[in-house]
């Protein structure tokens, strides 16, 4: 008895150190990124393959410009849906290095679905050099990779803005409300209508954001959803073995006491 | 023919074995009929519990290792390679990253069970100190298994921790350097925090043999804190306890799966998904949670060298608290005082915690302070005077026989009747 109200109490200032510790981390630095509905929260939550495939293309006609996605494959992409003829279609646009030839000359080719996503720069400094000495950074794990994540990635994709009057911007830099420090070296990045949906979604900005950091939480945890499925029967099985377990330890320790 | 063991086992082929070393015959002594309390409650779970963990770990980890690769420019891929293309890698992966977290709780928690029934006193001093070790091993191995994913918080996490011991005078260099195996945390770093990772779980399980062989020796504790007085005080380990722990295996099991499966990057930093980059120190470089009340301690000295003593002090102060404890009675639940100011440590453990996890400036530097205070307080003075001071509750006669109100004697019946059984 005692040893369980001793319990309640330190769980009761665990609890209110928890939520000093919660309000004071939220005054600091940038606003909390306001929580969206995605279709992979919670123990429950799937991937929506139609938002998957609409993430797909934003990446591909916008953000790939500039960011790599170097630890997919374009292999990896029937994790949203897309077929293997349909991925080999993908690929085939895209020249890769692949090698060298029999005078010992570098050779380029079509990429295969085996070949890695293609990234925009040969390298870092040249990436660096493309833009006034900023790094547009791998999106293989940018979603796990902020604090905040989707909600953060979709904050800052719509959270461009005019700085406010008085904010010394620095050259070159964006005002955007949720990047840390607010000045950002990316310009806005998504226009009303900048990509055409083959199923009739219009194409805000909003919509866009949303699928794109649909499609990168996918890319940073692809195996999102058979993990949750595994997880349910794992849960369930030891669930069971514990009831079983305990019923046998009762019977067991029956007559001792 | 002297030393053939004579063996009980009617099976031909164990019986064959058994009379020429005879482990089946040491394992049904240790683990089948060995007489173990019957009054434990759940706590006594953990040990098991952190057994099994240790064997999860190494299994998992031989198969990362076969597809990691300990290179500076090459583990953090391969770490994606393992996520993303190996059969099952993810789930390795998230068992054994998790599995340093479940390890650390469920310890942690068989600390605390030690302390709270007094399990370090004698005869189980050495006991007690083994277990020190063991947990001092399982520090060294978790914290370089952080840093081998080579992310930002592998590589700044390291670079902080190596760096503490640079705070000892004129041997803190040199030790450093021959940490790194260079000038900074590089690949050679990685490469010999990798076959250190590696090697130190095998001296875990060599260790933990010690510490269950001392175990068997002097026996467990109980809830009671009173040595056992007579058969009818213990039943034999299996089938009692086997089961009794397999129950918590399974809600360990459970909640294990639950943070694999649902929040596997729950208790991870963001920016550990970020590659090492040695040009760009992160904002905050905070350990993994299970060394945050540790590092509270370190930050919350304003000398580096005092600092680092007292960290590892809040460790090493453990391999004398059998002497520190003057009270010859184990178990809280007969000393009224030490019951209540047992929780009290455990609240200023938590607080440096939640110290350790913020940037020390304002309140998280006095917090920590007194933390940091309070914690030595309980050890060094709380402890020594409390043994002397207080006053123990009545002990009860026998396991078998607890004091109930009134006291008188139970039928006789009652007591006997388990050792019919067994």
């Amino acid at each position: 008895m005692m040893r369980a109200r001793a319990l309640g109490h330190l769980l009761a200032i665990a609890l209110l150190v928890g939520a000093v510790v919660t309000t004071a981390a939220a005054q600091e630095e940038a606003p909390t990124p306001p929580a969206q509905h995605w279709s992979f929260d919670g123990p429950f939550g799937s991937l929506d393959l139609a938002a998957a495939q609409r993430g797909f293309q934003v990446y591909s006609e916008i953000c790939s410009v500039c960011h790599s996605l170097q630890y997919l494959h374009y292999r990896d992409l029937t994790g949203i849906g897309l077929t293997e003829d349909q991925i080999k279609a993908i690929a085939a646009a895209i020249t890769v290095p692949q090698g060298v030839d029999d005078q010992g000359n570098p050779k380029e080719g079509p990429a295969t679905p085996a070949d890695q996503f293609k990234s925009p720069y040969p390298n870092e400094q040249a990436a660096r050099a493309a833009h006034n000495g900023a790094l547009p950074p791998d999106l293989s794990l940018i979603v796990n990779a902020r604090e905040g994540h989707a909600d953060y990635v979709y904050a800052v994709l719509t959270g461009f803005a005019d700085p406010p009057p008085g904010m010394q911007m620095q050259e070159g830099m964006n005002y955007n409300k949720y990047f840390p420090g607010h000045q950002i070296a990316m310009p806005p990045p998504l226009h009303d209508s900048q990509v055409t949906y083959a199923d009739g979604t219009p194409a805000t900005v909003e919509q866009m954001a949303h699928d794109v950091v649909t499609f990168l939480d996918w890319a940073a945890n692809p195996e999102m959803v058979e993990r949750k499925q595994i997880g349910w029967r794992w849960v369930l099985f030891f669930l069971i073995m514990a009831g079983l377990t305990y019923a046998v330890k009762r019977k067991v320790w029956a007559d001792v006491h | 023919m002297a030393g053939l063991n004579k063996s009980e086992f009617s099976n031909p082929l164990i019986n064959w074995i058994d009379t020429r070393l005879p482990i089946f015959t040491m394992m049904q002594k240790e683990y089948g009929v060995f007489p173990t309390p019957k009054n434990f409650n759940y706590f006594w779970n953990f040990g098991a519990l952190a057994m099994v963990t240790l064997l999860v770990m190494i299994a998992t980890g031989i198969f990362l290792a076969m597809n990691y690769q300990p290179n500076s420019e090459l583990a953090f891929g391969s770490v994606q390679h393992i996520m993303r293309d190996v059969n099952y890698g993810w789930l390795l992966r998230y068992i054994h990253q998790n599995g340093a977290s479940m390890f650390f709780i469920v310890t942690y928690v068989h600390i605390f069970r030690g302390m709270y029934y007094g399990s370090y006193k004698s005869p189980r001093e050495l006991l007690w100190m083994i277990g020190v070790v063991i947990l001092l091993l399982m520090m060294a191995t978790a914290f370089m298994g952080y840093v081998l994913p080579w992310g930002q918080m592998s590589y700044w996490g390291a670079t902080v921790i190596t760096n503490l011991f640079s705070a000892f005078p004129i041997v803190g260099k040199p030790i450093v350097t021959f940490l790194w195996g260079g000038f900074s945390v590089d690949n050679p770093t990685l490469n010999r925090f990798f076959s250190l990772h590696y090697l130190l779980p095998f001296v875990l399980i060599g260790v933990v043999f010690l510490h269950v062989a001392a175990l068997h020796v002097v026996g467990s504790n109980n809830p009671l804190g009173i040595d056992v007085k007579s058969p009818q005080d213990t039943v034999p380990f299996h089938p009692y306890y086997t089961v009794k722990d397999s129950v918590g295996l399974c809600v360990f099991f459970l909640v294990w799966a639950v943070l694999v499966f649902f929040a596997p990057n729950f208790l991870g930093d963001a920016n550990n998904f970020i590659p090492a980059n040695p040009l760009q120190t992160p904002a905050d470089i905070v350990p993994e949670w299970y060394f945050l009340p540790y590092y509270a301690i370190l930050r919350s000295v304003p000398n580096k060298l005092l600092g680092v003593c007292m960290m590892f002090g809040s460790i090493l102060i453990l391999f004398v608290l059998p002497w520190l404890d003057t009270s010859r009675v184990r178990s809280a639940r007969f000393r009224p005082i030490y019951r209540q100011i047992i929780w009290v440590w455990v609240l200023a453990v938590i607080v440096l915690g939640v110290c350790g996890a913020h940037k020390p400036e304002g309140i998280w530097v006095v917090l920590a302070r007194v933390g940091t205070l309070y914690y030595y307080l309980h050890f060094l003075v709380i402890l020594p005077i409390l043994g002397k001071l207080e006053r123990p509750l009545p002990l009860p006669e026998s396991i078998s026989r607890p004091v109930i109100s009134g006291g008188g004697p139970m039928p006789s019946g009652a007591t006997a009747k388990p050792m019919e059984k067994a």
